[in-house]
């Protein structure tokens, strides 16, 4: 039997996966995907739970609504963000973080 | 669903969320991405959300997997040369990483609430495409003109962040 938890457990693992990402690489294109990884975890847990809060023999849908917007900004999130790092390599000639150390203090 | 099937969808997602991690292509990072996502999607529609299910195949897997592609064929990005790595960020690294594993663990065994099997639903008799609409265009109106207005707003900034002179 598969429980709320099961999901909850891969949800957060995919979450762990996205921010050891993050935080272990250093090439600016795979940590904005790691990014998006630990936003798709959060949309599964919310969705977990939609399904887990059945209301007369339905799922809530406030949920499902919510992960739709946050899907929504996530692609105008990402459509910023690339215009962004193609803007800095146009600067820098560079994707590496550890080159781009203008805001260093 | 059954559990084989979600724990195949779900080891479909995690190897090769984490191959977007350990691949030193980019290239190989993105495309295992979107395997990653279709492994996603499969975990939405066992949840009964075959809306969110097409949306997320849609909207990842194909459109966001294709801006990522273009920009590194535009950024013509090859093979990360082996850097010697910063020691120290990778052992604080791999320390907040172990301990958020460990409360992770904690904390979906330690969910009493979470045990018990997902309550049998009726079988939609509009579809979830209808009650996603009904809820979206009746009690979130405002939010969902909100979004419109977000989206106009960064597609006129990646416009003129993708000049090649700011002004």
């Amino acid at each position: 039997m598969v429980t709320l938890n099961d999901y909850l457990l891969v949800s957060g693992l995919l979450f762990a996966i996205g921010f050891a990402g993050v935080l272990l690489r250093r090439n600016i294109i795979i940590i904005f995907m790691a990014l998006e990884l630990m936003l798709n975890a959060a949309n599964l847990s919310l969705i977990g739970f939609s399904r887990f809060n059945v209301q007369d023999g339905l799922p809530d849908f406030d949920a499902q609504v919510l992960v739709f917007f946050i899907i929504t900004v996530a692609a105008a999130e990402v459509a910023v963000g690339l215009a962004i790092i193609v803007a800095l390599y146009r600067a820098k000639q560079t994707t590496h973080v550890e080159d781009i150390t203008s805001l260093k203090f | 669903m059954s559990p084989v099937l979600f724990w195949t969808f779900a080891a479909i997602m995690l190897v090769f969320g984490l191959m977007v991690i350990v691949n030193r292509s980019p290239v190989a990072s993105a495309l295992s991405l979107v395997v990653s996502f279709l492994g996603l999607a499969a975990l939405y529609i066992s949840l009964d959300a075959f809306f969110i299910g097409v949306i997320q195949i849609l909207v990842y897997a194909g459109a966001v997997m294709v801006l990522f592609l273009f920009i590194i064929m535009l950024l013509d990005l090859r093979t990360e040369a082996l850097r010697k790595p910063n020691l120290m960020a990778l052992f604080g690294g791999a320390v907040v990483f172990t301990l958020f594993l460990k409360i992770l663990f904690d904390v979906s065994y330690g969910f009493e609430g979470g045990r018990a099997a997902f309550p049998p639903i009726d079988r939609m008799p509009q579809g979830d495409v209808w009650e996603i609409g009904m809820t979206l265009f009746g009690g979130h109106n405002l939010p969902f003109q909100v979004v419109g207005a977000l989206v106009l707003v960064a597609s006129i900034g990646v416009v003129l962040l993708s000049k090649r002179e700011l002004k």
